[in-house]
């Protein structure tokens, strides 16, 4: 077990040195990439462009800038090249409301996905499985943007049922307000995921159903809801925990860019998001590196978990 | 024996509808079981032997099914029970050994704990208590150091402790009847040995009915006590086991004996086998079903015969086969040795 996590933690050293590398190749390298142009604005001189250039460092090898960058992100120096914010601390800022967005998603499209599934399952083939299926495809189809505009315009704008986007925080507006502000994000974010997960949830349980043990359990003349908990559910669920963990590895880090910028939550996604539309690297790198810590964090999360819930797996 | 048998079954007839219409896996089967009896089950695969052995548990799925006929365990008719009256039923009165130890187990729990979920679904005791009954059964069926065992996985476990596991598992609450999936099949034939010792062991210790179901006469041989002879769903012979295997009356149970390896005779250059394939039960040829791979065919044949006593000798042995029992002894040319049990171990 240690070993295990030692092995995962030099591994995300290494998944992370290559992922820092490559986004700012990749910045380095697509038109209108030059930073000390667009930071000296329409109407600069070459001479005012070449000042920017020495003062940031943009003269420097690739490689030194590259490593400039980077020590700047661990010593919290980072500069965004576009407003002059300190990136770490915007971050820092906007962290606890994708944790916040990405939490109560997760649990809601967890729950409600199972559920979904379950049901589904067990009435498979009749006509409310057909109902569930299609709902399903419904939640799959469509895209958040799309879904999140029209929960902002009808529900927030027209009915004035929810507040139309933005994100309180407890401190500012209490829980409530902070509550009442979320449900929509919570929801758009949720429905493409319960979507899938119900799809998934039923595959595994119909999958494992016809299983000899869930026979067998039968066979030991205990009641059906057992059967259902003990051994089926049990089982069926253990793909589905590894695709949740990962799932929201993916959108604590801010993966959730879309229901972020459409709610106007003012995460990290959103940062991510509107960094990018100003090709702007410093925060692109930072947001990129700290997605990727959790991906990869919970890489490893669901490896050891999946070994606890199934006996067969060992670490090694 | 007592008057009342354990298990009572009457003309059952069990069909799965199907997009090709109905598909009828059992058909007109009658038998009874009494305490201390094992009757074997004797058939190809698709003969509708591992369905009515399900069907005994309550356990064949019940969507599609058309259920007819009696099949009664005790008092209670299982095609028309209710659920709860076939859990209680399940694991307490019938209890059922399958065919692949390796995939009956649930593989993400602890060995001890099935049992224990067993014991406790039909008994009100501490679950304390309970582990210790599941450590006394394991160490019963052979598991050596079962105290700590329990507290195993199957995967940690070969596949004749596994079945062991499983027999513990059936026995856990003392049934009346065993009814035991092929339990050897996937086995290998030391551990095949061991586990059918164990199920005689059984029967002796608490006067257990077994229902064993198997394609393996060499099994058979050595532990039934009557045999039932199934093809295409439905009995074509019953006897006790020295009628079947010195008298049989059905050119299939000959197709079938024929068919056996013995090693303590010359191996033939080919063993002998019966020509053709069992049929599609949804395209089952009229009359008698074995018709088509039968040598020895005639008119008759296209009208179905019913199960009767065709020898006055021994009125409990019945068979389904038109002939008369002089020409089925003129007819009946199973190489020398291969009829009869002189030795018993000697089939494998």
């Amino acid at each position: 077990m240690a070993r295990f996590i030692i092995r995962r933690l030099i591994a995300m050293v290494f998944v992370m040195f290559a992922v820092s590398v490559l986004t700012f190749l990749i910045f380095n390298v697509i038109p209108n990439g030059d930073p000390a142009a667009r930071m000296a604005g329409k109407n600069s001189t070459p001479q005012q462009i070449e000042a920017i250039r020495r003062d940031w460092g943009f003269d420097d090898p690739l490689y030194k800038q590259y490593f400039t960058t980077m020590k700047k992100v661990f010593t919290g120096d980072l500069l965004s090249y576009a407003n002059r914010e300190n990136v770490v601390d915007r971050i820092k800022d906007g962290a606890p409301r994708t944790f916040v967005l990405a939490i109560g998603a997760a649990f809601i499209w967890f729950i409600s996905g199972v559920a979904l599934g379950l049901f589904s399952a067990v009435k498979a083939g009749k006509v409310s499985d057909r109902v569930v299926t299609v709902l399903s495809l419904i939640g799959i189809s469509m895209p958040v943007f799309w879904l999140g505009a029209l929960m902002n315009y009808y529900l927030g704008y027209k009915l004035g049922l929810f507040p139309n986007g933005g994100y309180v925080t407890i401190a500012d507006g209490g829980v409530f307000d902070w509550f009442y502000h979320l449900i929509m994000p919570w929801t758009a974010l949720s429905v493409l995921f319960i979507g899938v997960y119900s799809r998934v949830v039923r595959s595994s349980v119909l999958d494992t159903i016809n299983d000899d043990y869930v026979r067998t359990a039968r066979a030991k003349g205990i009641g059906e809801r057992r059967v259902m908990r003990n051994h089926v559910l049990r089982n069926s669920l253990i793909p589905v925990i590894t695709l949740w963990g990962l799932d929201f590895g993916a959108v604590l880090g801010g993966g959730a860019i879309l229901t972020e910028t459409v709610f106007d939550i003012q995460g990290v996604g959103q940062y991510f998001q509107e960094s990018i539309t100003r090709l702007d690297v410093p925060p692109v790198l930072a947001v990129t590196l700290f997605g990727s810590f959790f991906i990869v964090l919970f890489n490893a999360i669901v490896d050891i978990v999946y070994a606890a819930l199934d006996p067969r797996i060992r670490l090694s | 024996m007592t008057d009342k048998p354990l298990l009572d079954v009457e003309h059952l007839r069990v069909g799965f509808r199907t997009e090709e219409g109905v598909v009828q896996a059992v058909d007109d089967v009658t038998f009874q079981l009494h305490a201390g009896e094992v009757l074997a089950i004797v058939g190809e695969s698709g003969s509708g032997k591992s369905v009515s052995a399900l069907t005994l548990m309550g356990l064949t799925p019940k969507e599609n099914a058309i259920f007819e006929g009696i099949a009664r365990v005790g008092d209670i008719d299982v095609l028309t029970a209710r659920e709860e009256q076939l859990r209680r039923l399940r694991g307490e009165e019938v209890a059922m050994i399958f065919q692949d130890p390796m995939t009956s187990l649930n593989p993400v729990q602890r060995i001890g704990a099935q049992i224990v979920e067993q014991i406790l679904a039909h008994r009100d005791i501490p679950s304390a208590e309970a582990y210790d009954q599941t450590v006394e059964l394991l160490e019963r069926v052979g598991i050596p150091r079962a105290r700590e065992r329990i507290q195993s996985y199957p995967h940690e476990f070969s596949g004749g402790m596994r079945q062991r596991v499983m027999i513990a598992m059936a026995l856990s609450c003392d049934p009346s009847v065993l009814i035991a999936d092929e339990p050897t099949t996937a086995l290998d034939v030391t551990i095949q040995a061991q586990i059918l010792e164990v199920i005689k062991e059984l029967r002796e210790r608490t006067d257990a009915g077994v229902v064993l179901v198997t394609h393996d006469l060499g099994v058979v041989a050595d532990i039934a006590d009557r045999i039932l002879v199934m093809y295409a769903g439905r009995v074509v012979e019953q006897g006790t086991l020295d009628e079947i295997f010195y008298d049989p009356q059905h050119p299939y149970t000959w197709g079938l004996l024929g068919s056996i390896a013995r090693v303590d005779r010359p191996r033939p250059e080919r063993l002998p086998s019966i020509p053709g394939m069992p049929p599609s039960l949804h395209d089952r040829p009229t009359g008698c079903h074995f018709r088509p791979r039968c040598r020895h065919e005639f008119a008759q044949c296209t009208q179905t015969p019913s199960l009767e006593a065709r020898n006055p000798d021994s009125p409990a042995h019945t068979d389904r086969c038109w002939l008369s029992v002089e020409e089925k002894r003129a007819k009946r040319e199973i190489a020398a040795g291969q009829i009869g049990l002189e030795a018993k171990g000697a089939i494998a």
